[in-house]
């Protein structure tokens, strides 16, 4: 995966590249010089070799006799040098075995033009040059007639094949020491794209990852210079949105928070005198009574709605500490459920004894609103489940009733929320569930929910994770 | 009927508390400052205090400081729900219990019956361990026959570990115990209780001798 990775990033892309036309562009200069190298090569040595040919025969020629002997031939093959076949009607003289390498070819083009022809052929892996020419007679008004005589000499081009390879060679070996070089100045180039992409990721990593503060310096005038500077400009935008937006919900915590704290010196005013109304209502009239009941629940309410608006603001300015101790969980809910004086109404169903570090009052609030939910929403019976793992602990909370509706499922956890618009009177403050979680939460544990068996009518089902230690998280 | 000295700011919760815990059958006497509740504690020497630790002036944790100081008078603070910052600066400076705001007067009056009744004699006579001497009956505590002032809870945790040495009690037990909590007690105010009856009955509370820490259980008297 990494690999692949590596393979398709960009600066392998560049590198590949690079070498890549560096490679055509050597190979394209070491063939067309190579070629047109060879070409003048062989085309110098043809022409030295005819000219030398055309020179002695031109000096041994003005002695001959006309129409020639064999002597006048043989004479004439010495002057050419070795490697040569002279030719005149049936007369034939010859020196070296080489001479039978003269193709009908040649001599069929230099009987036609009646002029110096050259052939290349290649026998047995071997390049030979072969040079024809007809020797013409001079009349003493300058016309020029042929002889009949003909030269042929055949010449070795092993030499000057071996130069050109060489030349060739020579050539190749220069475009591969010019590889590396292309291949630095490839990694000299990425390594200047790159650099500041990789600023730029890092940036934007850092951004991700919540330091607002992350900024990439803009360096030169190009196309990625103006990236980072829109880059920059959009995290400044972000940083002020979100610093604003940051200081609105403090604002509204803290309001919410200081409005608890002011209304709780009246509730405790009220709390202390509604006891002395709720001793005294047999005395009083059926209407007075009534409003000092009215009062007096509306006052417990009131103070129920207060602390849990403390609670949650707890949480949300982060004071909220835990008191962790060894509980044993089993009998912990048990007290919860006995002191609410449930446990008639709740099967519990759990192991003899499960020793857990815990904040034992804040999961007295969870089982607490767990089960006081179940009863009140939910159809009997309800049963609360403990089991245990060697690193986790699970409450479960189960009721038999329909379940809740699945649009309401992701929202239970939220604040004051309402599953049935029209049954706003409950006694919980609508914060119970989004305390619960929260506690959960600060034990490094999680709350969820969901419906048992869903079509076959099974009630909704609250599981309570812990895990064994709250503090090696 | 008992004679309580109500220290709290606010004029209605003032009179609130005072009408509810007068209805419960105590004699309430009031102040709004720290400065006034002092004069008042030195003036009246009431049976006990209910103090509020958002004062005015002289805060509530220097007002339990000063009461502690000067005898042994039980204390019981009025403190938020949760603010541990309260519980643990008011136990630390001497409070016997808490009450959470806003305070139930039914819940206030039980808590002080139960302080109170810590200060009650029982009937287990003397119990000599090396150089403490615990008179169950007399409520006397004496080491190396100096008589030791312990306030009515730090004697009631005493009576409770030593009438059997060697038992390990859980906090828990203790706060149902010595505190009369019912449930879901405060398992700080057993801890703190412990750390104050050290410095006044060890020679060295780093290394207790009387009321020893059972880790991950609780506490034990002994053995000595």
């Amino acid at each position: 995966m990494t690999r692949r990775l590596w393979l398709r990033g960009l600066r392998a892309r560049l590198l590949a590249a690079f070498a890549l036309v560096t490679m055509l562009g050597a190979a394209a200069a070491v063939w067309s010089s190579a070629g047109s190298a060879s070409t003048a090569l062989v085309t110098s040595y043809q022409q030295q070799l005819t000219q030398t040919i055309d020179e002695q025969i031109g000096a041994v020629t003005p002695q001959l006799t006309y129409p020639p002997d064999q002597d006048a031939l043989d004479q004439l093959r010495a002057a050419v040098g070795t490697n040569t076949l002279v030719i005149y009607e049936d007369l034939r003289s010859v020196d070296g075995a080489d001479t039978d390498l003269v193709t009908d070819e040649l001599r069929s083009a230099v009987r036609a033009e009646n002029r110096l022809a050259t052939q290349r052929i290649t026998v047995d892996g071997k390049p030979w040059l072969l040079v024809g020419t007809p020797i013409m007679i001079t009349a003493p008004d300058g016309t020029r007639t042929p002889s009949g005589i003909e030269v042929y000499s055949v010449r070795d081009l092993t030499d000057v094949e071996r130069e050109i390879d060489g030349l060739t060679m020579s050539a190749i070996t220069t475009a591969a020491l010019a590889l590396p070089l292309s291949v630095l100045a490839a990694s000299l180039a990425a390594g200047s794209v790159l650099r500041p992409v990789r600023e730029l990721r890092d940036t934007a990593g850092r951004l991700a990852a919540g330091d607002l503060d992350a900024r990439s310096p803009p360096q030169g005038a190009d196309e990625l210079a103006e990236l980072t500077a829109t880059i920059n400009e959009m995290a400044e935008s972000v940083q002020t949105s979100i610093a604003a937006m940051e200081r609105m919900q403090a604002d509204a915590k803290r309001f919410a928070a200081d409005v608890s704290h002011e209304l709780r010196t009246p509730l405790s005013t009220l709390t202390a005198v509604v006891e002395i109304l709720a001793d005294t209502t047999d005395e009083m009239e059926p209407d007075a009574r009534e409003s000092a009941q009215m009062a007096i629940t509306e006052t417990h309410r009131l103070v129920r709605l207060v602390e849990d608006l403390m609670e949650v603001s707890r949480f949300d300015a982060g004071t909220a500490r835990l008191r962790v101790e060894e509980v044993d969980v089993v009998g912990a809910v048990r007290d919860s459920l006995r002191a609410r004086g449930w446990l008639d109404r709740v099967e519990l169903v759990a192991p003899e004894e499960t020793l857990l570090r815990l904040d034992r009052r804040r999961l007295d609030v969870i089982v607490a609103n767990l089960v006081g939910n179940a009863l009140r929403h939910g159809e009997p019976p309800v049963r609360v489940h403990v089991s245990a793992s060697s690193e986790q602990v699970w409450i479960t909370v189960t009721d038999s009733g329909a379940g809740l509706p699945e649009h309401v499922l992701p929202h239970v956890f939220g604040r004051f929320y309402k599953a049935d618009a029209a049954r706003t009177r409950t006694p919980g403050s609508g914060l119970g569930l989004a305390i619960a979680l929260e506690n959960a939460r600060l034990h490094g544990g999680d709350l969820t929910v969901d419906n048992i068996d869903r079509g076959g009518g099974g009630g909704a089902r609250f599981v309570l994770r812990l895990p064994k230690d709250p503090e090696e998280r | 009927m008992v004679a309580i000295l109500l220290i709290e700011d606010d004029p209605l919760v003032r009179r609130g508390l005072e009408l509810a815990l007068h209805r419960h059958g105590h004699d309430v006497r009031t102040a709004d400052t720290g400065e006034d509740g002092l004069r008042e504690f030195h003036a009246s020497a009431p049976d006990l205090v209910v103090l509020d630790l958002m004062l005015p002036g002289i805060d509530g944790f220097a007002v339990c400081r000063r009461i502690r100081a000067a005898g042994e008078t039980p204390v019981i603070i009025l403190t938020a729900r949760g603010d541990d910052f309260d519980v643990i600066g008011g136990l630390e400076a001497g409070a016997d219990d808490y009450v959470v705001k806003p305070a139930q007067p039914t819940v206030l009056d039980a808590r002080i019956r139960a302080v109170l009744r810590r200060g009650t004699g029982t009937h287990g006579g003397v119990r000599v361990h090396r150089d403490l001497r615990i008179d169950t009956t007399a409520l006397m505590v004496s080491l190396h026959g100096e008589q030791v002032r312990l306030t009515p809870t730090e004697l009631r945790l005493l009576l409770t570990l030593s009438r059997a040495p060697g038992r390990v009690f859980s906090r828990q037990q203790l706060l149902e115990e010595v505190w009369e909590h019912s449930y879901i007690g405060d398992s700080r105010l057993v801890d703190n209780c412990v750390q104050r009856l050290r410095a006044k009955i060890e020679a060295d509370p780093a290394v207790p001798e009387y009321v020893q820490t059972v880790r991950g259980f609780g506490y034990r008297f002994g053995p000595v």
